[in-house]
């Protein structure tokens, strides 16, 4: 029998592939528990099998591809393998629920948050309307939301990341279950809302007793939040043990290398850049993005203000800051995919900010940019190499040369030429990212902006992108933006910091004064948001 | 240390992904569906009829008073009319209307629909314009229209088209722009922008691939639609001229025999739901398989 204290005891899971996948099994012989307020860490990096995991739980897989062949998972003493769907769908939402790493994808697009919380009611209570519309304002306000009355008639994309992830759990919590699964719910966000995230899942987990199963690659997170820890690897369990024996002596050399890999948060020692030409100049920049239509009054948000920024060739300009503080607002004007309002834009001298999307055409070549998500950065219809030579071709390129330096251009990405033939989804998130950077040096840039374009990968192929970086900008010469919510990554990259919130700029400097001696309570409160600030990573 | 972090990184020469199978071919995947085999099938047969039938069969207005409201049997396959015209003969030439109505909508409904759902989703500006003019032209009966437009300009073929055709195009206009409003934010399409790609290519090149799926399943739907639609149009005396044999017109002038002899009806009514249940069954076919969720797979 169970002992009341566990709310989740998988035993020995097996779960197969279907035929042809790279492996007979997603997971194997997975076995650990999660008592009653109780946080379990699962990391790994991707295809680990974390997820499959979770889902299996959750009978989110279909089990017809993702079997579970063996094993038991038992919710507070009931098997949930043998459940049949309509039993599942009952007991997800009221006994477990989860949350996931893409707050906007798992949210409905289309469907205002607050109708999207009150769904979860209506299904599983016998609220009526103003029962519901009341139970939604509290878990809103107790996940700490801002103004509810007015965020209920919002939709996700209108939210930022932070507060999308917040309605996540919101909805999830709206049942009071007792087992809280997340898959990966921070690595989408930046450090401040990361650390009040993680305190959310903490605080929900003293106050409600859940136990959570919390999914994650940052060992930085896990010595955040954890109790205990569970490493995977490949579809196995390498270790598992207490948070504090893992991260202090881990056994198994996979862990070693996760915990190893993991950036330091002490900047090293670079050179500064001197009487080097200025590539990228902004003055003044101002943007400011006006909502509201025919019939009702708009709202407006400045999402830039006078951000002044320059950019050297040969250096690295990180920008930090939190969800909506407009950094990657910056990326876009500076690339036009946005107009700025007001402001100047000088790529080698030259104001853009102000021209016509015809007359900034031949500009573009100079600015490329870098996106943070792999899989949605390249048209899956066409092949890497089409992909390559789109833009040069649109420059007056023949085809033959902007193929050879395709094929040029992969080798310095450190991939191979014959790959240029291939289709996207055959290629891994970094190998993909690597495909990107190579799309935006084929159009001989002065600058390459890269926005969050490491924040998406397993830590070991983060750092492996991130030497590509450092080394196609040695390379080229290229002045850098180098965007990012990870203070971790723009302590080992970036020459200077620029740290942005709500729209302002508001501290700037060289990254080691800027870590050691923080000038802005702001930068100081995002030094220590950065999870697991207190543990020394990188040393291995 | 002894596991080395993983590598992504592909040498030369045998640097191919793990997963390097060729993609599979659509086709290989399509005939893989049942309801496609089957309504391909039934619909390939129907054609075949349609095509090569006319050639094998007695004229479909020759009169033969003498051989009136005969039975199905002897004297031919379905019986005869009042005027003692084959029934089977006006069956099978009355698939041609049938068949070109269908396939005309749809191939207009659903070209006209894709150029302006394309330029209305990405051009935000005429997007209000357009899509309250679509609003409008969705709130009108399309049977009364047709009705209204055949009365001004006559029965002919041409304009049964136009008539079915114009309460279609809104539909594809609507759904065309949703998946263009899905698919401008995505970030593949940004970086073409920033990669100096003109607007007509970015909507050519990465737009328009993703609304073929989408395109291809409503297109059949509009098709068996305006096959019912025509027949409806003609039972009501409001649609291709009578001295022209369609399933509509075999019908409504069977009306009036409908009890001594109900075979001027039945018959190509069957036809007309046999070939209609083809088409949906080949729509849903190709919507089971290309449905964006399952298409994943591909």
């Amino acid at each position: 029998m169970e002992t009341k204290g566990t709310v989740l005891d998988i035993k020995g899971l097996t779960v197969s592939l279907p035929k042809g996948a790279d492996r007979p099994f997603a997971i194997e012989g997975v076995s650990f528990s999660v008592g009653r307020g109780e946080i379990v860490c699962v990391v790994g990096e991707s295809g680990s099998g974390k997820s499959v995991t979770a889902h299996t739980v959750m009978g989110l897989n279909s089990r017809k591809e993702l079997k579970p062949v063996e094993g038991e998972i038992l919710l507070e003493g009931e098997n949930l393998l043998t459940k049949s769907e309509a039993e599942l769908r009952r007991l997800r939402g009221e006994r477990m629920a989860m949350i996931f790493q893409e707050p906007m994808t798992a949210l409905n697009p289309v469907m205002k948050v607050g109708d999207q919380i009150a769904e979860m009611l209506e299904i599983h209570t016998s609220m009526d309307g103003a029962q519901r519309a009341a139970r939604v304002l509290e878990v809103m306000r107790d996940v700490n939301l801002p103004e509810p009355e007015q965020l209920i008639h919002s939709y996700p994309h209108q939210l930022s990341g932070g507060q999308r992830q917040r309605i996540m759990i919101a909805m999830a919590l709206a049942l009071e279950p007792g087992l809280l699964i997340a898959d990966e719910p921070t690595t989408a966000l930046d450090v401040t809302t990361q650390a009040q995230i993680l305190d959310l899942i903490k605080d929900i987990q003293n106050r409600h007793g859940t136990g959570v199963m919390f999914i994650t690659h940052d060992f930085g997170v896990v010595a955040e939040i954890a109790d205990r820890v569970v490493v995977m690897q490949e579809g196995l369990v390498v270790e598992q043990g207490a948070a504090d024996d893992v991260l202090s002596k881990p056994e198994h050399a996979y862990t070693r290398m996760l915990i190893g890999s993991v950036p330091s948060l002490t900047p090293p020692e670079r050179a500064p850049v001197r009487d080097a030409e200025v590539a990228l100049e902004v003055h003044r920049l101002d943007k400011t993005y006006e909502s509201g239509g025919w019939f009702r009054t708009g709202r407006t948000v400045k999402a830039a203000q006078q951000v002044e920024l320059v950019v050297h060739r040969g250096e690295t300009l990180g920008v930090v800051g939190e969800s909506g503080s407009g950094k990657s607002t910056v990326a876009r004007c500076i690339v036009r995919l946005v107009d700025p309002t007001a402001g100047e834009v000088r790529i080698a001298g030259e104001n853009i900010a102000g021209l016509s999307h015809a007359a900034v055409r031949p500009y573009r070549r100079d600015v490329q940019i870098v996106f943070q998500d792999p899989y949605r950065s390249l048209n899956p219809r066409r092949t890497v190499g089409q992909a390559i030579v789109e833009g040069p071709m649109n420059f007056g390129l023949s085809h033959t040369d902007a193929l050879a330096r395709a094929a040029e251009l992969m080798r310095v990405v450190g991939l191979a030429p014959e790959a240029l033939e291939r289709f996207p989804h055959q290629f891994s998130g970094g190998q993909r990212q690597r495909i990107c950077i190579a799309r935006a040096l084929a159009m001989e840039p002065k600058v390459l902006i890269a926005d969050e374009a490491v924040s998406a990968l397993d830590v070991s192929v983060q750092a492996q992108v991130l030497e590509l970086l450092d080394d196609v900008r040695k390379r080229f010469d290229l002045a850098m933006l180098f965007i990012t919510h990870d203070l971790r990554v723009a302590a080992q990259i970036c020459d200077r910091i620029m740290v942005m919130e709500h729209g302002l700029v508001v501290e700037q400097g060289a990254t080691q004064q800027v870590y050691a001696e923080p000038a802005h309570p702001y930068t100081r409160a995002l030094l220590d948001a950065a999870p697991g600030r207190d543990v020394v990573f990188g040393a291995g | 240390m002894d596991a080395k972090p993983q590598t992504d990184i592909l040498p030369s020469g045998d640097g191919v992904p793990a997963d390097a199978r060729q993609e599979p071919g659509l086709l290989s995947i399509l005939v893989l569906n049942p309801s496609i085999i089957i309504g391909g099938l039934l619909l390939a047969v129907i054609i075949a009829i349609t095509v090569i039938g006319p050639f094998f069969t007695l004229d479909p207005v020759l009169l033969n008073p003498i051989n009136r409201l005969k039975v199905p049997g002897a004297d031919g396959l379905f019986g005869t009319d009042y005027l003692g015209r084959d029934v089977f003969a006006r069956v099978i030439h009355g698939s041609r209307i049938s068949l070109v109505v269908g396939l005309a909508v749809s191939i207009f409904a659903v070209s006209i629909g894709l150029a302006v759902g394309l330029v209305s989703g990405y051009v935000r500006v005429l997007d209000a314009i357009v899509m309250r003019i679509m609003d409008g032209l969705m709130a009108i009966p399309g049977i009364l229209l047709a009705i209204a437009l055949i009365s001004l300009s006559g029965a002919t073929l041409l304009t049964v088209v136009v008539a079915i055709m114009i309460p279609e195009i809104p539909r594809v206009v609507r759904l065309v722009r949703a998946v263009v409003l899905s698919v401008r934010e995505e970030p593949y399409v940004e970086a073409a922008i920033a990669a100096g790609t003109r607007l007509p290519l970015i909507l050519v090149r990465h737009v328009l691939p993703n609304t073929i799926a989408p395109m291809i399943v409503q297109a059949t739907y509009i098709c068996a639609s305006a096959m019912l639609t025509e027949a409806i149009l003609g039972f009501l005396g409001a649609g291709i001229p009578p001295e022209i044999p369609s399933w509509g017109n075999i019908m409504a002038e069977g009306r009036t025999y409908f009890q001594i002899s109900p075979w001027i009806i039945f018959y190509p009514g069957v036809a007309l739901a046999v070939t209609v249940l083809a088409v949906n069954t080949l729509g849903d076919g190709l919507r089971d398989t290309l449905d964006p969720r399952i298409a994943r797979k591909m």
